[in-house]
């Protein structure tokens, strides 16, 4: 066993904190007030090769591995989660899965641009009503032929305004319930796609999450990922891979608010000493580190298991339960360590605090990761 | 035209110094080491060069005197856009030491413009550019400020009282640069880190004729900043009294 990283884990570890301190900590709680988007640090982060860096480098993409990108999406989770859950999306969902199910063509035609980062993509799976259990999709997909004629909505979708190119589960054939689902890959600008208002969410405000309306939309049958009815597995496959990536996110999250609370116990004074020499605080501080630890070695086990092509799923799953889980608590115990700089949006621990309830909730809640961890344990 | 950054590498901002061997030596336990922050910005605006549509610039070579644990340092470099880079094997002792060494090995290669920060952020000697220089008998320029390549002109700013100072020179020359000479150091991007491993990294051995001139007798860590401390708005006296006669800053 080697806990080691490589010297290029380390450079990209580096190179992700060094982006995420300059370009993204300095206006963080402004876009976050204001719910704005950060499109011209997206394209830096792009043209440095971040939303690409998993996939292969003949389909232009960086060849990093999934450590690579646990260690890429902790740090700038640390400082935005707004903008990592825009890298999450595009190379863990949208990349990833193009890559591994997408036709040669497909590729070419949609990974190319997108791994370069002079894309960016979209997952459209929740709906209205079709959240946690997403077999019950209610957006169609009828065949017509030569083409797709998609109808129905996508609620909660990521990256929604600024992607080219989407990813969409719709259902073609009601009878076959899940097995009836598929997914196709559509250009946004494609006539009758329509976008409803930026989503006013309580964390994550500044990345760029709306409901997308599907009115008679045409795409083309070779735009169909895997075979007929492969949609719904596909999203499945998918969505194992993207715990990872939410999971880190959420790592990253808790890992920031530590790093902050740790920082104030050494500096704010109480009762005559700095606050940290306080068994109250030590032993807050302490419990967190502990969490963090196993929270960052779920994660790198995760990867690893991806790295090595072994089965993933279930401890991805853990990872993102986990991580998510212990963010929410890490956050929560970092506003009460600051006290009532905690509460007011200077010491960014509150809005830390407000993103990390959301990693519980997407990408599967932390009820689903359970479903997943003792299905798999009880098999 | 080729372009040649010296790098040295020195502990990140946030390593916590200590000192061992009766406080002549660092402790490097722990410590996390950087390229030195001037070189970082020498290196930047090297590769802005040679990215500039239409480029003169053919290579950028970093050359770096240090043990094969400063490799990282210098595959970092690789990462961010050098094309070859050269370890001459040694640990630097002293400027001299690292001038010499240098110019050894740069002696019998073919540079036009050789690029040096304008001092180390550990030991803030400042000398290593002016040395190498002069063993190298070539033009010098210290705390240039901007480089520009404009048709066949090579045109370095340099501030000086009041104002700035642009000179046009001919090559081969050394600049020492500092602030200004880049914005922000190159944050090195996924396709740079992956190619790193596969440029070329020569190591060259030390030569033995040079001896350090200096003897370093104790390192003393500066005494820890204090507290803030805060004086009420109507206590303007106070402030001014222990402006005066504490901090003897007025």
């Amino acid at each position: 066993m080697n806990f080691e990283l490589t010297e290029e884990q380390k450079m990209i570890r580096q190179a992700a904190k060094d982006f995420a301190e300059r370009e993204l900590l300095h206006d963080v709680n402004e876009r976050d007030a204001k719910s704005e988007f950060a499109g011209d640090r997206v394209k830096k982060l792009a043209e440095l090769g971040f939303l690409g860096m998993m996939t292969d480098p003949k389909y232009d993409g960086g060849g990093m591995d999934t450590i690579s990108y646990v260690l890429a999406m902790e740090e700038i989770s640390k400082i935005d989660a707004s903008v990592s859950v825009l890298m999450s999306v595009c190379n863990s969902l949208v990349n990833w899965g193009l890559e591994t199910y997408g036709t040669e063509e497909q590729k070419e035609k949609y990974l190319k641009p997108l791994a370069r980062g002079e894309k960016i993509g979209a997952f459209l799976l929740s709906e209205p009503e079709a959240g946690s259990d997403a077999t019950r999709q209610r957006t169609t997909a009828i065949d017509k032929g030569n083409h797709y004629l998609v109808n129905g909505t996508k609620n909660w979708i990521t990256n929604a305004n600024c992607a080219s190119t989407y990813l969409v589960m719709a259902q073609t054939h009601a009878e076959k319930g899940h097995k009836g689902i598929n997914t196709l890959i559509v250009d946004k600008d494609t006539p009758g796609i329509t976008l409803g208002p930026h989503e006013d969410k309580m964390g994550m405000r500044s990345s760029d999450t709306h409901s997308v309306m599907f009115s008679d939309v045409k795409v083309p049958k070779e735009n169909r990922i895997g075979e007929e009815g492969f949609g719904f597995k596909f999203a499945m496959q998918t969505l194992d891979g993207g715990r990872i990536g939410i999971a880190a996110q959420a790592l990253g999250i808790a890992a920031g608010a530590f790093e902050r609370s740790l920082n104030y116990a050494k500096e704010r004074k109480a009762f005559g000493t700095e606050i940290g020499n306080h068994q109250a605080i030590a032993f807050k501080l302490s419990d967190m580190a502990v969490k963090i630890e196993n929270a960052r070695n779920l994660c790198l086990k995760a990867a690893w298991l991806k790295d090595q092509k072994q089965p993933y799923g279930y401890m991805s799953a853990m990872a993102k339960q986990y991580c998510a889980d212990i963010a929410m608590e890490i956050t929560t115990e970092a506003v009460q360590i600051h006290g009532g700089y905690g509460y007011v949006k200077e010491y960014h621990v509150e809005r830390l605090m407000r993103e990390a309830k959301l990693t519980q909730i997407y990408e599967g809640t932390s009820e689903i990761q359970k479903i997943v961890i003792s299905r798999a344990l009880l098999k | 035209m080729k372009i040649l950054v010296c790098i040295s590498e020195v502990p990140d901002t946030t390593s916590k110094i200590k000192h061992i061997n009766d406080n002549k030596e660092l402790d490097k336990t722990g410590i996390q080491w950087i390229i030195n922050p001037w070189d970082e910005l020498s290196l930047t605006r090297a590769i802005e060069l040679k990215e500039t549509p239409g480029s003169k610039v053919e290579s950028i070579t970093v050359v770096h005197v240090g043990l094969q644990d400063s490799e990282p340092t210098i595959r970092k470099a690789l990462a961010m856009g050098a094309d070859n880079a050269i370890r001459i094997d040694a640990q630097p002792q002293d400027a001299y030491y690292v001038a010499s060494q240098l110019a050894k090995t740069i002696a019998s290669m073919d540079f036009d413009i050789i690029l040096t920060g304008l001092d180390s952020a550990d030991f803030n000697g400042s000398s290593v550019g002016g040395m190498l220089a002069q063993q190298l008998d070539m033009a010098s320029i210290s705390a240039v400020t901007a480089l520009n390549l404009e048709g066949e002109k090579i045109l370095v700013n340099r501030d000086v009282s009041g104002g700035t100072q642009t000179l046009e020179v001919q090559p081969p020359f050394l600049a020492t640069v500092q602030k200004g000479i880049a914005i922000d150091p190159r944050i090195p991007a996924m396709r740079g880190i992956m190619m790193a491993r596969s440029k070329p990294l020569e190591v060259l051995e030390a030569t033995n004729e040079v001896t350090p001139l200096t003897e370093y007798v104790s390192y003393e860590v500066p005494p820890p900043r204090e507290a803030c401390r805060k004086f009420p708005e109507e206590n303007a006296k106070e402030l001014a009294h222990a402006l005066h006669n504490e901090a003897k800053l007025i």
